[in-house]
């Protein structure tokens, strides 16, 4: 039923109030026409008695109290919906705006969606290999995940976005898949580079884009994932395609919903958004997953940028309360020169213990990442503890993961943009950096995997170690009882980190230049024999 | 019934007019949808009413019926093993009526209308009866037999009762009350927002083992009890919510997936039926009821969900059982609250909560406890509830944390650092506490061993110089610390390292027996002893061979734990041999 009303009452902020009303239900859309012809779209958020409450995408600037006329639609927002979607553009409220022709709707769907049954769900368990160790060997994602990043204004998070959809793939499975990408507030730049990077890679044609650019209104991004969602689960739920969802920047999306809620002066919660943002994003979030006996699923990789780098913001806080982990940008690791700049410490991948392990990825995985992190993380507490007493205040393991964490950081961390390493090298590469620990220090591994993998990528040394460990140990007891042959030894570590470094250099070196002639496994055995003058 | 005329709709509140006669707490059909809602103020004519289900497309004019009742539950054999949303709306059936997506307005019988069951009589005809008796049992599955009891308020004699295969609406039993004959089914409702009655309530005498070193070690719960944990995302409340439905020594289980994520419930809904628990050996989906109100199911359902989930408890108590409830997250049921008062145009309190949050909460834990049941048995039950808590920022000044920390007994505290040191359960043994070691002693030192409370009390003092040290050691260094300090550090890490970390995706490692748990702290305490008698070097006593064996307890297989017991005597043995080194050294 379309009924057309002259009587807008007054506009508050994005706010519309249209007076004298009836049969105008919660949830509809209008269409608001100016004097000048020019035609907005609302939606009804509140109807009391003869007045009813509009929220306009397009905001109001412009409308005028006596000329402009609301026709209220008798139905809600719906986005129309054929496999010729893929490789086209729409805007926020899911209208066309590239130069190709309409879409005949096979189906047409309300964007807000309804929420999956739980009983429905399939647990999401198929691991997709990113090509990005931090996340494939730590963090690893899965299939009907929402993962989101975690990141701070000027960090490169759009650029590792862009390397997870050229390199995501499944192991051992070649299903169709799509890509659904909106943007709410971004700038054209960014969505430029979005852009090329799938043309480049050939995706172009089997992405859907769904465009609220940062000079578009900025209510229409409350609808702009809505549509893009609708469009995602008609993808993975209808067609029964893999689907990919981009977000970015969820920020933006939250900013835009605040705005709404200053304009109702509703009762404002931490940091004057809504209290029902918790809510709101999980009715955004939870549409991602998998449905029993449906091969389609749907991914999403939501990006969002922390205002001050603050986790505990409301957004990123309750954004972390309803994904299923995050992937956390870090400043300083960037100034350090690591790229992609992932906090692994803070970052989790909630469902990574059921999409890995033995036929999925390796057996070892799971033991191997958490020894990792231990690891990882003393490192850290010893880099602390440096900084404040020098390095010389520490015991001899706290030098080892000492040096673990930097050798970590600088290998395992930091990877090229067009670097793509399968989950293999990723394990293989975890292992190497722990063969400078003791066995006995691997607490966290299964003896089994110890057995099977430990050897084989520091094999040889281990004894050599060993022998290194006794002999510092009786320096040590020489040292307790005189006490003066501390100089002499740190000399020699000085010297010893010297040529390590210069080894190191060198290696790197020479890798980049194997990288390009040689396979991998030569590659291997080079690296290791390479190994062994270092220790000497 | 007289009919309803909506004039107000905003997003979960609806607003009708011409609605005399109804009371508070009465749930009414909204729109043509008949979507379901609950009255939740009346003033004049008017009444507020929250819906469960969506309200797009609801608008003023439409009609609200009445149905004179209150939020119910329906309450008979077939609700274990149930997945439920927050008004009891069974899942499995929607999905098979709607498809994958939950659409409104469905209405759907919560208990199988056709399925038969074996009733046996446990009275016979001219046994006198009261209230709460039981009358008759039902093995609803292999773990649970179903108690068929007599409504609250019934007082008579048996008229008739037969043994035979009943639906749960059949009449499996006449009484003879003085207001005539009254008719006995198996099921019953329940209006959810009033709790149960119980003859008396009494102490918590007995832990809840959960299998969860942390937990019942340092800060047990018991049955009966109430426990909180509040811990920012990520830090794993979730997950120890789950272990707990899966190792507790409960006999019902209630999980209330409450404004959560919807792959948790499936996690479950996967995982219960392959588990077994360890006591019975049956599949713990046997003995579990699941409440599925995830984040993006309607709001005001989530409200209700707790309430829901806790009178099936109730229930299920009264037949005598120990009880179980977990609420993950009780935040997210809070939020609803603040969502509708706001709605409602109530005076905010603290950070928009609504005035009566502590209440609410209070009441709500107050439905905990152990007890002695109505009926002329003596029979007792008990419920003990498990409460997450979702703090904005992790931040535990939060309302709805002060407000839960007031009423409950045990508080698991999750912290964020050690959740991204990957120490797992997360749970902070410095600010954590539990008031029950006073109940549960003596049980303990009985069933379990006499000097539990003393290797546990050395052990949490360990830990707690432990941190002490630490900050030592962050000023001036290792090297500081004497001999005897560094012992102590050494056995404060194998107490966090080797004990209290426990992963919950081992197979083994998942679930510690008491027994064992006991026997692996006192092996370390033993360690500790042993190397202060002798005054060990801390440098020899961190290359034992010993602490490997000691690291592996945790992966010792329950069939097997008589090996940590041998090993407190190699522990000893090992660790003496290092002080005679030193002494020929010496000498
Ligand atoms: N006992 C444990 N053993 C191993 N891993 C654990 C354990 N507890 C938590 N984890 C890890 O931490 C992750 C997060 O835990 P969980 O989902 O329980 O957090 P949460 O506190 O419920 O977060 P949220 O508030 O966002 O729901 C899990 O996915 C798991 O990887
Ligand atoms: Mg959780």
């Amino acid at each position: 039923m379309r009924v057309e009303y002259q009587a807008v009452s007054d506009i508050s902020g994005p706010l519309l109030f249209v007076e004298g009303v009836s049969g105008v239900s919660y949830g509809e859309l209008c269409t608001i026409k100016l004097p000048d012809g020019e035609e907005r779209t609302g939606k009804v958020l509140e109807v009391h008695r003869d007045r009813a409450m509009v929220q306009v995408f397009e905001g109001t600037r412009g409308i005028d109290i006596p000329k402009s006329t609301v026709i209220f639609q008798g139905r809600t927002i719906q986005l129309d919906l054929s496999p010729d979607i893929l490789g086209r553009v729409f805007d926020g409220m899911g209208r066309i705006i590239d130069e190709g022709p309409a879409i005949l709707p096979e189906k047409r769907r309300d964007i807000n969606g309804e929420p999956i049954n739980p009983y429905a769900r399939e647990y999401p368990n198929e691991f997709i290999q990113t090509g990005i160790s931090t996340i494939d060997g730590l963090n690893p994602l899965v299939r009907g995940q929402k993962l989101p990043f975690f990141s701070g204004s000027g960090l490169p998070h759009n650029k590792a976005a862009a390397q997870i959809v050229r390199q995501a793939k499944v192991l051992g499975s070649e299903e169709s898949f799509a890509v659904v990408f909106a943007a709410m507030g971004i700038t054209f730049e960014e969505a430029e580079f979005f852009r090329n990077d799938f043309e480049q890679t050939g995706a172009l044609e089997r992405v859907v884009m769904f465009l609220n650019l940062a000079d578009d209104p900025a209510i229409e991004r409350i609808s702009t994932p809505r549509a893009a969602l609708t469009a995602a689960e008609y993808l993975a739920f209808d067609l029964e395609m893999h689907v990919l969802v981009i977000i970015t920047d969820m920020t933006n999306y939250c900013e835009a919903l605040r705005e709404i809620s200053a304009a109702r002066k509703e009762v404002p919660g931490r940091r004057g958004y809504p209290g029902y943002l918790y809510t709101d994003l999980s009715t955004i979030y939870e549409r991602a997953g998998r449905i029993k006996d449906n091969k389609g699923s749907i991914t999403m990789m939501p990006v969002l940028s922390m205002p001050e780098d603050d986790k505990t913001h409301p957004i990123p806080d309750l954004t972390g309360y309803i994904t299923e982990g995050q992937i956390i940008f870090s400043r300083s690791l960037e100034r350090k020169g690591i790229s992609p700049p992932i906090d692994v410490l803070p970052s989790l991948s909630r469902l990574k213990d059921k999409g890995i392990g033995k036929d999925k990825t390796r057996e070892d995985h799971a033991d191997l990442y958490n020894q990792l992190y231990a690891a990882y993380s003393r490192g850290k507490e010893a880099e602390e503890l440096s900084v404040i007493l020098g390095e010389a205040a520490l015991s001899d393991m706290d030098k080892k993961y000492l040096e673990f964490m930097n050798r970590f950081e600088s290998e395992y961390v930091s990877q090229g943009e067009y670097e793509n390493r399968s989950v293999e090298e990723t394990l293989d590469l975890g292992w190497k950096l722990l063969s400078v620990f003791p066995k006995k220090e691997l607490k966290r591994i299964r003896d089994e995997y110890l057995d099977k993998y430990f050897a084989k990528f520091g094999g040889k040394e281990e004894e050599e170690k060993e022998e290194e460990q006794t002999e510092e140990k009786k320096t040590k007891e020489k040292r307790d009882k005189q006490g003066k042959e501390k100089k002499a030894e740190k000399d020699k570590e000085k010297k010893d980190k010297q040529e390590q470094e210069k080894d190191k250099d060198k290696k790197t070196r020479d890798e980049k230049d194997k990288k390009k002639k040689r396979s991998k496994k030569t590659k291997k055995k080079e690296s290791e024999s390479e190994n062994k003058p270092e220790k000497k | 019934m007289s009919e309803g005329k909506i004039i107000r709709v905003s997003g979960p509140l609806v607003v009708a007019e011409n609605m005399k006669g109804s009371r508070m707490y009465d749930v009414v059909h909204v729109g043509e949808e008949k979507l379901v809602g609950e009255i939740i103020e009346l003033e004049k004519d008017l009444a507020s009413i929250q819906v469960y289900e969506e309200t797009e497309g609801i608008g003023v004019g439409q009609p609200v019926f009445l149905t004179g009742e209150p939020l119910s539950v329906s309450l008979g054999p077939g609700l274990i093993e149930s997945i439920y949303d927050g008004i009891q709306r069974p899942l499995d059936k929607i999905k098979d009526k709607t498809g994958n997506f939950i659409s409104r307005g469905i209405s759907m019988p919560a208990i199988d209308p056709q399925k038969k069951w074996d009733f046996n009589p446990v009275k016979k005809e001219g046994d006198k009866v009261v209230g709460g008796d039981i009358i008759g049992t039902v093995q609803e599955t292999v773990l649970i037999e179903h108690k068929v009891m007599v409504p609250l308020g019934v007082e008579g004699t048996i008229e008739k009762i037969n043994k035979s295969k009943f639906t749960v609406k059949d009449v499996v039993a006449v009484i003879k009350t003085k207001e005539g004959n009254k008719e006995i089914t198996m099921e019953q409702r329940w209006g959810v927002r009033n709790g149960r009655p119980v003859k008396k309530r009494l102490a918590p005498v007995m832990p809840l083992f959960t299998g969860q070193r942390v937990i019942d070690t340092f800060f047990p719960v018991a049955k009966g009890g109430t426990a909180s944990v509040p811990g920012p995302f990520g830090s794993g409340k979730t997950v120890i919510q789950h272990q707990l439905a899966k190792w507790a020594e409960a006999e019902v289980v209630v999980y209330i997936g409450c404004g959560e994520r919807g792959n948790e419930m499936t996690d479950v809904l996967n995982e219960f039926p392959k588990l077994l628990d360890p006591k019975s050996g049956e599949p713990l989906m046997k003995r579990t009821v699941l409440l599925a109100n995830t984040s993006n199911m309607p709001v005001a359902a989530r409200e209700a969900s707790i309430y829901t989930g806790i009178t099936i408890a109730e229930y299920f108590r009264d037949m005598g059982y120990s009880v179980a409830l977990m609420a993950d997250s009780t935040s997210r049921w809070a939020e609803a609250l603040r969502e509708i008062s706001g709605r409602l145009e109530e005076m905010p309190g603290e950070e928009g909560y609504p005035a009566y949050l502590g209440s609410k909460i209070a009441e709500f834990y107050e439905r905990a406890g152990r007890v002695k049941c109505l009926g002329s048995d003596d029979r007792e039950g008990a419920i003990s509830v498990i409460g997450a808590v979702s703090p904005p920022g992790g931040d535990l000044s939060d309302p709805v944390v002060q407000n839960t920390l007031r009423v409950v007994k045990v508080f698991w505290s999750l912290k964020a650092e050690l959740a991204y040191a990957r120490h797992f359960p997360a749970i902070d043994w410095l600010t954590s506490y539990s008031l029950y070691p006073d109940n549960v002693k003596d049980y303990i030192n009985k069933e379990v061993a006499e000097d539990f409370l003393e290797i546990e009390q050395e052990a949490m003092k360990l830990l707690e110089e432990e941190d002490e040290l630490q900050e030592m050691v962050r000023l001036v260094g290792i090297d500081a610390l004497s001999a005897r300090e560094r012992r102590i550090l050494i056995a404060a890490r194998i107490i966090r390292e080797d004990f209290l970390h426990q992963n919950a995706f081992h197979e083994v490692d998942t679930y510690t027996s008491i027994k064992k748990q006991y026997l692996m702290l006192k092996a370390i305490i033993t360690f500790y002893w042993a190397s202060e008698k002798n005054d060990a070097e801390p440098e020899k006593l961190e290359e034992l061979d010993i602490l490997e064996e000691i690291a592996r307890m945790k992966f010792v297989e329950e069939e097997e734990i008589k090996k940590i017991e041998e090993l407190q005597n190699k522990i000893k043995d090992a660790v003496g041999k290092i002080a005679t080194v030193k002494e020929e050294v010496g000498a």
